[in-house]
């Protein structure tokens, strides 16, 4: 017998959620009209004088080379890292799913970057890769290739989405592997009965039950590679070399909060928030039709 | 147990400070000092307000670390607009154009010492520090307080090793390509020359150096109407070049930006290094050869080369809003802090170059400079001449972000994606926008 509770009252409804609400109005709501409000200024540091421009730091913006370039690199930054984490995830899930002894050591080491913050994760593969001192960049000279990514572009771009990847491996792993053992066995084994070889079983049944998580995973990895990875660059290239790394979050930092140019870092900050509002407005309309909930 | 332990230090440290704190409030004058120094030069410099507050009971200093330079100054700015500065901020050069704009902000380092009664002087100062800091009228706006330049820094050991005389550092560009190629054919090291801090090098003090201009109306001195000329001047384009040759010979490695390449001369991989003479304690203490200082290398067909390198590093910014009894704790403070004792330590114990005439002249009788050859190179190098408009220094706004410009478009040319003369260009024509913005924004 289920026994059903319910609240005839709505105000205690609006009590529940004032806590969630309040927190998002004074950390979301409040700073993003800040920012839709200095984007249309234009001041100087001290704030002395501030005066409307209307969009004249937007135009700034697409006029500037280097902004587009950002975007370019923001494309290629957040595929790479999107794609290779889903897929070493998945990859790692179905071969963890599988283990059965000591199955608990290596779920926790697959996890345990997750701990690491993603400053010490960026200062940790740059160590490693260091030209002078790292111990990759010593071997990789050894085999002929002349590791510098101060220097080179792509070096740089490759060590950035590799510290990125590394990082959200982790959190990505957990969530397929729970949704893996979720998947009831009797299926997996009427199509091993059914002769079905571990790929075609993996392909037909595991994948297709899997949608959910991974396109919940495939949003939060994009929004994690759009934002979240603003510490790596920092630690490791500042967005260099020659704009290589310069993601889009990493030029509003650096406009902003070195350059202390706010409009126009505003400016970018509400063009980033654009972007990343229709990306997710476009995964769920085109995305999570191809995604079967059970 | 080890939770107790702790939470029993806390609890100590904090009732230490809370009783601590009310008794110095009680006559004292309090004065907040914001800095950017960690480690060596933090401690230095917390000896300096040490010494001061032991020597006195009327005035009390508080020296409070707020992150690095960029941190430190917007926490300053932000601090301000929210009516909670600090007294005094610790401001890098390169934000003295953002300082000196914001008039409203600052309380003039002059103005301040003269109003409290002290005899104060330009003069006093090494002109080459204080030009950086003076407007086009003589006044001295800030306090002047760590400087450096940059200075060459070379490998004793793979000069020796490569046949050449190790006391004889390259006096010229070409005789730093000559020895380059000398070393890395001989297999003394892999590669001849690396540098840091970039910008500031091969353009800012390198145009400085031979008496070119950076920018138009006096490297921006006289006015925010300033554009970049260093594209087209007689020597950067023509160095950029040639380092970028280099770059693809073999004979120079680009290490990074700011001091990252530090390693690279340090693990003996390269044989040159032109940095801030302030590396002299990282360098002494990690290299494990016999290194040498010389002055910067100069192309010696440009006549008025060398003339004089400028000034990196930071000073005091006062800022208004306080009562004026605070402002006499500052001035106090400054004097202090201004004497040839303190100066000439400060110079001694950090490599940073020493402020006044007075603490240089004090360094000299000490025998300092005997017993540690080399560190007066810096001094000498600023003293060379009588700074001209070209080489007091540089005044553009936004030039954190311009610096970062012009690196992007060096490593350009360091990784051969780009011609120098592009590049410079590309430089140029994008450094002006910025200061077009800055001059838009400031112009009210």
């Amino acid at each position: 017998m289920l026994k059903n509770v319910t609240f005839n009252q709505k105000w205690i409804a609006y009590l529940l959620v004032a806590p969630q609400l309040l927190i998002t109005l004074v950390f979301f709501i409040w700073p993003a009209a800040q920012a839709l409000w200095q984007s249309v200024r234009r001041e100087d540091p001290f704030g002395f004088s501030s005066r409307f421009v209307g969009l004249d730091n937007f135009q700034a913006l697409f006029r500037d080379p280097n902004y587009l370039h950002s975007i370019q690199v923001t494309a290629v930054f957040s595929v790479s890292v999107t794609v290779l984490a889903l897929a070493l995830a998945l990859l790692l899930a179905a071969f963890a799913d599988r283990v059965i002894k000591g199955a608990l050591g290596y779920n926790t080491l697959i996890i345990l970057p997750y701990a690491v913050a993603p400053a010490v994760a960026g200062v940790l593969w740059l160590f490693m890769f260091h030209p002078t001192v790292g111990i990759i960049a010593y071997v990789l000279g050894g085999m002929g290739v002349s590791w510098n990514h101060y220097l080179y572009g792509n070096q740089a771009m490759t060590l950035v989405v590799i510290a990125a990847v590394w990082k959200q491996i982790s959190y990505n792993f957990l969530f397929f592997l729970a949704g893996m053992q979720a998947i009831p066995k009797s299926l997996i084994e009427a199509a091993a009965i059914d002769a079905a070889g571990p790929g075609r079983r993996f392909w037909t049944i595991v994948f297709p039950l899997l949608s959910p998580t991974a396109f919940f995973l495939l949003v939060v990895n994009i929004i994690y590679a759009f934002f979240d990875t603003f510490a790596i660059i920092h630690a490791v290239t500042s967005g260099g070399p020659a704009r290589a790394t310069n993601i889009m979050v990493y030029k509003v930092y650096a406009d902003g909060f070195v350059g202390l140019d706010f409009g126009g870092s505003a400016a970018q900050s509400v063009i980033l928030m654009m972007v990343v509002i229709t990306l997710t407005v476009l995964q769920f309309r085109y995305v999570e039709r191809k995604v079967k909930y059970q | 147990m080890p939770t107790k332990h702790l939470a029993a230090a806390t609890a100590a440290a904090f009732l230490m400070s809370t009783s601590l704190a009310p008794t110095a409030a009680n006559a004292q004058t309090q004065v907040q000092w914001w800095h950017a120094l960690t480690g060596q030069l933090g401690e230095a410099l917390q000896e300096i307000v040490d010494d001061f507050n032991a020597m006195q009971d009327d005035y009390r200093v508080e020296a409070i670390y707020k992150g690095n330079y960029t941190e430190t100054m917007n926490a300053a700015i932000a601090a301000f607009r929210a009516g909670e500065q600090p007294h005094i901020v610790q401001v890098f050069e390169v934000g003295t154009a953002t300082m000196m704009a914001a008039r409203g902000a600052i309380y003039p380092v002059q103005d301040l010492m003269i109003d409290a009664g002290y005899d104060f002087s330009v003069d006093d100062f090494v002109a080459a520090v204080a030009s950086y800091y003076t407007t086009t009228d003589g006044e001295l706006l800030s306090m002047p307080f760590n400087s450096s330049t940059p200075v060459l820094w070379y490998n004793k050991d793979h000069f020796e090793a490569a046949g050449l005389d190790p006391e004889t550092p390259p006096r010229t560009w070409d005789e730093v390509g000559e020895f380059s190629r000398q070393i890395v054919d001989s297999g003394a090291a892999a590669c001849g020359l690396s540098f840091g801090w970039q910008s500031w090098v091969l353009v800012e003090n390198m145009s400085a150096w031979h008496d070119e201009p950076i920018g138009t109306a006096e490297n921006g001195f006289a006015g925010l109407e300033t554009e970049f000329v260093f594209h087209e001047n007689a020597v950067v384009p023509r160095l950029i070049e040639q380092i970028g040759n280099w770059s693809q010979e073999g004979l120079f490695r680009y290490g990074g930006r700011r001091g990252d390449s530090l390693p690279l001369f340090t693990t003996g991989e390269c044989s040159i290094w032109l940095n801030s003479s302030a590396y002299y304690g990282g360098i002494k203490e990690q290299a494990d050869f016999a290194f040498g200082v010389g002055m910067l290398p100069y192309y010696d067909d440009i006549e008025a080369a060398p003339q004089n390198s400028i000034i990196g590093g930071a000073t005091l910014w006062v800022l208004q809003g306080k009562p004026a009894e605070e402002y006499a704790a500052v001035a106090a403070f400054f004097d202090y802090l201004a004497s040839a004792e303190v100066q000439a330590h400060w110079h001694q114990s950090t490599g940073y170059v020493p402020i006044t005439t007075a603490a240089y002249e004090l360094t000299l009788e000490s025998g300092f400079y005997d017993e540690e050859p080399g560190t007066n190179i810096s001094v000498e190098q600023l003293n060379l001449n009588e700074p001209t408009s070209n080489s007091k220094g540089l005044r553009f706004g936004n030039f954190v972000q311009i610096r970062d410009v012009i690196n992007d478009e060096l490593e350009a040319v360091w990784n051969g994606t780009k011609t120098a003369k592009q590049a410079l260009e590309d430089a140029a024509a994008a450094g002006n926008t910025l200061l077009r913005r800055f001059e838009d924004a400031n112009a009210s």
